[in-house]
């Protein structure tokens, strides 16, 4: 193992503060990857003989793959031999009391407004009886069954619900489409499955903040949300409040699947942590994330905060495969310090009349790099498909740097596709004018920069569009002068 | 209210002003006259306290404070308000919501409550109203698309809700047709009193028409080369600069 291996070693096995001291399960696997990690892997989880069979065969084929290099970013080679693939997924770091936190931490919370139970929750600190987050849960479950929707995790759709899981999984993302989400088929740890019945619209948004509590599956995550026809879910993914895991890595695979006339509407924000001042330490993020519209007027609808992670690399895309069906990607990417990422979406028009819209917004700040990457395929037979990418770079200081990818494929002569891309900068100028009336410089880029995200912003769901504001300004504290 | 004595300052090493001494009072209404290029906007930015210029000699004092030492938004908390000849765009940045933000940070900063939705809405209103800007201006994006003079009245319009101590005027007038350059005057002499100063920066005679002044100054070079009543500018208006700056070099 070179230098570098093991300096990777270290910094996927070191914890990135005191007060995360994991200590080792005694069901935590050694680092390392062969079959019988895999077969471990499924068999603790009790999963079925099918789905052995198919992390295998993921596994073979990942072992012949090579990973992806047409990114623009940079990291020290990731060695994949270094890393545990299974541990007890049932403890978490607990903590005594939130006096053992990273303060740093601590105060970003605080910042954002988190309640103190929340707070403790998840830096991993033992809950009490006051929190009442099981009740609350249940209460959630209870009316979700009443209208028939499923969601639980994907170890438990794998026991309970073999037939959907089969049916659906790695059907929009097959574990051949890349050399992340081949890895994933193999090993993924646990995640979510929702499945929303014919015709009904799910009674309340559903979110991962009722699993805090659940495994921390964060590393290899595995997510299938199916909506029949007729349908309609919205999803939200992550919290604003600064996410820390011990694995470095995390490389997680999200299907959605929309029949006829069926809407999905998935919303992350994702601030994982993004390292130190030197970038060490922080989250690789290697993320497959596709819709498939299968049916007519379907919609499938991609709205992503990205604030945390060292490495990006994450196109959500929608497969336009129904007539008249509707793919949406709203993107807002923040880069600062050395975090870099490249992000976009891909657009695959098959079905007549198909449409989408991608409104991208990249911010990048002091050295950081950020990456728009997006593909609109037009098939021959898509008759008259439409696009427009609205792509906007926001720069704040002169060191940092913003890219755009535009990709576009087109067969078919009546499609309409479009693309607009604007590069500015926050200027001297906004900011004299911002403090000469009373704001500081802090306020001033974050009202700027949200002035700049409002599109994406509309999209999510009211809550967490507040959310999102309050993020990127505590995200972007200190990225100025 | 506000003292400069001999106040030298620089760009990139190029002199602009070369020793301005002005004081002004309470009450009073003061013009700053000039030809391009002589350091009007560049005082009234050292004054709010914008970044790039070096101060290289001379004293300013504000309400008993040395305001070279205050940060730019501190000035603006203790009543400061530029006007600015250029005011700049803030894309997505609704109008409205910048201007309560700006309201409640300078209240904020003065110990004050924030001003609620409610008496804020009744007061922009209102404002927005005497300044003759549509109403639709509040819900666009800061001065975003606006026409020149729209911008003008916006700014007018910001000056009147923040109601501040000292406020600057650079070139308001410029651009503004008859009945605008009519409105802005009327705004600004609403704000007049007798705890307020006023610096109104123009190249034209006929802002202060309507806006009258206690003093007229005259700038070039850097310099304040002739003071005087409200008669200087109709003087000027005839001869132009050039007899001012003979004789100042004299
Ligand atoms: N940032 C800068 N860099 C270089 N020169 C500058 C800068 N700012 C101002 N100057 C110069 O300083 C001089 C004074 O400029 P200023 O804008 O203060 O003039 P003004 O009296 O306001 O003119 P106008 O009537 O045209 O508005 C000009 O020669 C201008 O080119
Ligand atoms: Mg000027």
């Amino acid at each position: 193992m070179g230098l570098v291996d093991s300096e990777m070693e270290t910094l996927i096995r070191s914890d990135y503060a005191e007060g995360f001291v994991t200590q080792i399960e005694s069901d935590t696997l050694p680092p390392g990857l062969d079959e019988s990690v895999i077969r471990t892997i499924s068999s603790r989880k009790q999963e079925p003989e099918w789905m052995l069979e198919k992390r295998l065969a993921a596994y073979q084929f990942w072992l012949n793959m090579q990973e992806p290099d047409w990114a623009t970013i940079r990291h020290p080679p990731i060695d994949f031999n270094g890393i545990s693939y299974y541990s007890s997924p049932k403890k978490k770091p607990q903590l005594d009391s939130l006096d053992e936190v990273d303060p740093e931490l601590l105060a970003t919370y605080e910042k954002l407004g988190i309640p103190l139970e929340e707070q403790k929750a998840l830096a991993g600190v033992a809950v009490d009886a006051v929190f009442d987050s099981v009740s609350v849960a249940t209460t959630f479950r209870e009316s979700l069954s009443e209208a028939g929707v499923i969601f639980c995790s994907m170890s438990e759709a794998i026991r309970e619900y073999p037939s959907l899981v089969q049916q659906y999984m790695g059907t929009v993302v097959p574990h051949k489409d890349n050399f992340f989400a081949a890895l994933n088929s193999a090993v993924f740890s646990d995640g979510t499955f929702v499945y929303i019945p014919r015709g009904v619209k799910c009674p309340m948004e559903l979110s991962t903040y009722f699993r805090i509590n659940e495994a921390n599956t964060g590393q290899f995550e595995r997510t299938l949300i199916i909506a029949e026809e007729g349908s309609q879910v919205s999803y939200l993914e992550g919290c604003t409040a600064p996410m820390r895991d011990e694995n470095q890595l995390h490389a997680a695979v999200v299907e959605l699947v929309a029949l006829e006339d069926a809407r999905i509407k998935y919303s992350t924000v994702q601030n994982w942590y993004p390292g130190d001042n030197q970038g060490r330490g922080g989250i690789y993020n290697f993320v497959t994330k596709r819709g498939d519209c299968r049916g007519d007027r379907s919609r499938i609808s991609w709205t992503q905060v990205e604030t945390g992670s060292a490495v990006t690399w994450k196109y959500p895309s929608c497969i336009l495969r129904g007539k008249n069906s509707v793919g949406e990607f709203y993107s807002v990417a923040v880069t600062k310090g050395l975090q870099q990422a490249d992000t976009g979406t891909k657009m695959i028009h098959i079905g007549e009349n198909s449409h989408s819209t991608i409104v991208s917004k990249g911010i990048s700040a002091m050295q950081g790099s950020n990456a728009y990457r997006g593909l609109v395929r037009v098939a021959a037979k898509a008759e008259n498909a439409r696009n427009h990418t609205q792509c906007d770079s926001l720069l704040i200081g002169d060191q940092c740097a913003a890219h755009t990818f535009p990709y576009i494929e087109v067969k078919n002569p009546t499609a309409r596709v479009e693309h607009e891309a604007t590069t500015s900068k926050v200027s001297e100028d906004q900011l004299f004018y911002c403090r000469q009336r009373g704001l500081t410089e802090e306020n001033a880029v974050s009202m700027i920069v949200n002035g700049f995200c409002k599109e994406v912003f509309n999209e999510l769901p009211m809550e967490f569009a507040v959310e999102a504001q309050k993020l990127l300004a505590v995200s972007l504290e200190g990225a100025v002068g | 209210m506000l003292s400069i004595k001999n106040l030298k300052a620089s760009v990139d090493g190029k002199a602009i002003l070369n020793g301005i001494d002005l004081e002004v009072n309470a009450g009073e209404v003061h013009a700053i006259m000039g030809p391009n290029g002589s350091g009007k906007s560049t005082l009234a930015h050292i004054l709010s306290g914008r970044d790039g210029y070096t101060v290289n000699d001379g004293e300013v004092h504000y309400l008993g404070q040395n305001l070279l030492d205050l940060e730019t938004e501190a000035r603006a908390h203790r009543g400061i308000f530029l006007a600015m000849q250029y005011p700049v765009e803030l894309p997505g940045v609704n109008n409205m919501t910048f201007l309560r933000e700006s309201m409640n940070a300078i209240r904020k900063a003065r110990g004050e409550a924030e001003i609620d939705a409610v008496s804020f809405m009744k007061q922009v209103r209102h404002r927005a109203k005497q300044v003759k800007l549509d109403e639709k201006l509040l819900k666009r994006s800061v001065n975003t698309g606006f026409s020149g003079g729209e911008k003008k009245r916006n700014e007018i319009l910001q000056m009147m809700m923040l109601e501040p101590q000292l406020a600057i005027l650079d070139e308001t007038d410029s651009g503004l047709d008859i009945d605008a350059l009519r409105t802005v005057a009327d705004g600004v002499n609403l704000l007049r009193s007798p705890d307020r100063a006023l610096i109104v920066v123009t190249h034209y005679q006929r802002l202060l028409d309507y806006i009258e002044p206690d003093f007229v100054h005259v700038l070039a070079s850097g310099r304040v080369i002739r003071s005087g009543g409200k008669a200087l500018a109709l003087e000027l208006e005839e001869k132009g600069y050039e007899w001012l700056q003979e004789g100042a070099v004299a």
